[in-house]
């Protein structure tokens, strides 16, 4: 019906290049969006944010790989090496068998892993195995790393084994057990450590004292960069975050810009058609919202009530029904209400409802699409705000959330920059992609920028 | 069925549309409650018009013809008296039988760029009277849309359809103004000042039209204009207008052959007439300006700007009207 003149004005749209730039970003937000609901579903992603043994084998607070490599390479990714891939060596002895496990890897990385972790899982016992380990390095030293009797599952950490470390010398021993033959503590203020390169074994001597007895044994080489964007304090993907805080983002945008813009518009246009009363108290009622402070109320929501994003919206879209927005659609809308149009339209009997909402308001539509594009990354911005203020949604991985972490992690203190800066680089993005599309459509559909 | 071909009811002379004694007056408040006075935009005027009947309203600006016809039209509410249309009082009508009236009443307004809505096209401005009035089979409503375009000689249809009002001439937008008035085919069309927006050359051409549709359909056609000059051509009564009021009516070419009250010998005075003679003579043209509504002149309206005022009768006492003529209705102290 109307095809005519928005096909039109969107033919028109291809002539400014920041509107086709605006546009490609929504579109890869939305292809973003999309991905990221289907690739990992809601529950799902809420499990995984929630933490803990998903996310064991992550390195802490890992910088992101491209990172690295912008930087020149040589942090270590994380390594694990597995007990199904060694050579097991069994024998018996009276009461039990014997395991032989070399859990061999190669290290040539520059830089030392970040931790040095041994998972144990045992399996069909009555008396727990007993485990002694051997560090091997390449040029034929070893190093005893002492035993163990285990649990069903046994985390050994290796880094944070205190006797280890002073018999390196005072290295940390994810540091200590790779670093050149020699080197100590006080050395290593001298002159950075150096890995030295090649062949390492961890090698397991297993005792077993029940015939269906198992053990698995993982070794993590914790690495200093993970993934596309990197992990947080609680060894999260933070990968996970940024994708799903697309679909959030854009979502709590649209609704909470679709909810203030559709409720203003008609309660304008009511007021406008009814004048009198109606008019006087939705100006009242709207001149006393306007003074309300709308993100202590929000923090005041969430510091009694709950965070949850649902209910922020609500509140948003609540407080955004009498807003200025009213003051603005009003002086519009009058002197459209009294075009002859109108009053031809009450000649042959449209219908209150009608008037105010097939003659009234699309009136305006043109004139308010772009308000309502740029009006969308403001909601976006206001739920990343609440986040970094801790009001973010308990549950749900949002930018804001990460950013939240960060702070509360002092990110940037800590040289994490790849942790604020992603998140906040993917909300200028969403600012920027609806700000360029929304200034072309005010070119496009405003009459008054029209003529320029 | 075509709207053309319902049966008129015989009865030509009955009356179809009747006011009496209406007043429309806009009352002018402050902060909502202090009545401040109203203006008196129509005030005492009564009038019939029969079965397929042209009439127009004449006057100068201000004097209250748009008022009377949104009054007419059921827009403003008459602050006294009534209007009775084809037997009923509009006042009466609420819900459906209100929204029956608006159906019977066709109306054609000055600009026709502002009449039509700019974000619809032809079809879709032209459906929706019709849709408000219940029709929903669309096939049916595109038959009568097209029909409706035919008769105001937009032909062919579908080169109109598709179009926005910004895309059509002056002239074909009011055409198109006039398909909406006759869309839900009314008995009676209020044509206020169809043409004094559109050039010159395409005037007569709407006022033909105008014309020849109400000739072939019967209609009772209202016109509002400040135009005498074309008038003769158009209507067959005149109802001539000041502050508010009728002052003089009568069938059109006794009209403007013996103009029997004083503002109506002015306003005719005052046409343009092509004639070389007319380059050197002084006209007389009625002194003073057109009077408030607000505080209108006591008494006979006219009396501050007339030629003929008689102190102590136009000034005192509201004149009734006199006919001096056959059917020729005048209010001047000067026939009594």
């Amino acid at each position: 019906m109307m095809g005519g003149r928005w096909g039109e004005g969107l033919r028109e749209l291809r002539r400014y290049p920041s509107a086709l730039m605006g546009l490609a970003i929504i579109a890869a937000l939305v292809a973003i969006s999309f991905y990221t609901v289907v690739a990992i579903p809601y529950s799902e992603a809420l499990a995984q944010w929630r933490g803990g043994e998903v996310w064991q084998r992550n390195p802490v607070n890992a910088a992101p790989v491209w990172l690295d490599r912008l930087a020149g390479g040589g942090a270590p990714r994380t390594q694990v090496v597995t007990s199904a891939e060694a050579e097991v060596e069994e024998s018996a002895f009276t009461g039990g068998r014997r395991l032989r496990i070399p859990l061999a890897f190669d290290y040539e990385a520059e830089q030392f892993p970040s931790e040095l972790t041994l998972f144990l899982h045992a399996r069909g016992h009555d008396q727990r195995p007993f485990v002694r380990l051997l560090w091997q390095t390449p040029d034929g030293r070893e190093v005893p790393l002492g035993g163990y009797r285990i649990g069903a599952e046994e985390r050994i950490s290796l880094s944070q084994d205190r006797a280890l470390e002073r018999r390196l010398g005072g290295l940390v021993p994810h540091i200590g057990l790779l670093a050149e033959p020699g080197m100590t503590a006080e050395r290593a203020a001298e002159a950075a450590p150096s890995v030295l390169p090649g062949r390492y074994t961890l090698l397991m001597d297993v005792l077993l004292f029940d015939e269906a007895a198992r053990v698995d044994a993982e070794l993590v080489l914790y690495g200093r960069v993970h993934g596309l964007a990197g992990t947080d304090h609680q060894r999260r993907d933070l990968s996970l975050a940024l994708l799903w805080g697309t679909p959030v983002a854009l979502a709590f945008g649209l609704l909470a810009a679709v909810g203030t813009t559709v409720t203003t518009l008609v309660i304008a246009a009511v007021g406008v058609w009814y004048r009198g009363w109606v008019d006087a108290t939705i100006q009242r009622l709207t001149e006393v919202n306007m003074i309300l402070p709308i993100l202590p109320i929000l923090v005041m929501v969430g510091t009694l009530y709950s965070t949850s994003i649902w209910l922020m919206l609500g509140v948003v879209v609540v407080l955004g029904i009498f807003s200025a927005s009213i003051k603005m659609y009003r002086a519009m809308l009058l002197p459209i209400r009294e075009a002859p149009y109108i009053e031809a339209a009450r000649a042959y009997g449209a219908s209150n409802a009608r008037i105010v909402l097939r003659y009234l308001i699309p009136r305006i539509l043109p004139v308010l699409i772009p308000t309502f594009v740029t009006l969308i990354p403001t909601f976006v911005f206001l739920e990343a705000s609440l986040a970094v203020l801790g009001l973010g949604d308990p549950l749900l991985p949002t930018w804001g959330k990460v950013l939240n972490d960060a702070q509360s992690q002092s990110a940037l203190y800590n040289g994490y920059y790849y942790w604020v800066v992603s998140p906040a680089v993917l909300l200028m993005l969403t600012g920027l992609g609806f700000a360029m599309l929304g200034f072309a459509l005010d070119r496009v559909f405003n009459p008054r920028l029209r003529s320029l | 069925m075509s709207p053309s071909a319902v049966p008129r009811p015989d009865d030509a002379q009955a009356p179809l549309i009747a006011a009496s004694d209406l007043h429309t007056w806009f009352e002018l408040r402050q902060w909502g409650f202090l009545r401040l006075g109203a203006v008196r935009a129509v005030d005492g005027v009564d009038f019939t018009l029969a079965h397929g009947e042209a009439v127009a309203f004449v006057g100068e600006s201000g004097c209250g013809k748009s008022s009377l016809a949104r009054t007419l039209l059921g827009l403003h509410r008459p602050t006294r008296g009534e209007v009775r249309f084809a037997g009923r009082s509009l006042g009466e009508l609420k819900g459906r039988a209100l929204k029956a009236y608006r159906a019977e009443v066709g109306y054609v307004q000055q600009d026709p760029y502002g009449a039509l809505p700019p974000f619809l096209d032809v079809r879709r401005l032209l459906a929706e009277p019709l849709i408000v009035h219940g029709v929903r089979d669309r096939a049916e409503r595109e038959r009568r849309i097209r029909a409706a375009l035919e008769e105001v000689r937009l032909s062919p249809a579908e080169e109109y359809l598709g179009k926005f009002p910004h895309m059509l001439s002056g002239g074909q937008q009011q055409r198109v103004v006039i398909a909406r008035a006759l869309i839900l085919a009314p008995r009676l069309v209020i044509a206020d000042e169809p043409v004094s927006m559109l050039d010159a050359s395409v005037r007569v051409e709407i006022l033909e039209l105008l014309r020849h549709i109400q000739c072939e359909r019967g209609l009772t056609l209202a016109f509002i204009t400040h135009d005498l000059s074309t008038v003769r051509h158009y209507a067959e009564r005149i109802f001539v207008m000041y502050a508010g009021r009728v002052v003089e009516s009568a069938p059109v070419d006794d009209l403007l052959d013996h103009p029997q009250h004083p503002y109506t010998q002015a306003l005719l005075a005052a046409i343009a007439d092509p004639d070389a003679a007319n380059a050197t003579r002084l006209r007389e043209v009625p002194a003073g300006e057109p009077p408030s509504l607000l505080h209108p002149p006591a008494a006979c309206r006219f009396h501050p700007r007339c030629p003929h005022f008689m102190a102590g009768v136009c000034d005192r006492h509201d004149p009734p009207d006199f006919e001096p003529r056959r059917r020729h209705r005048s209010a001047c102290w000067l026939h009594r």
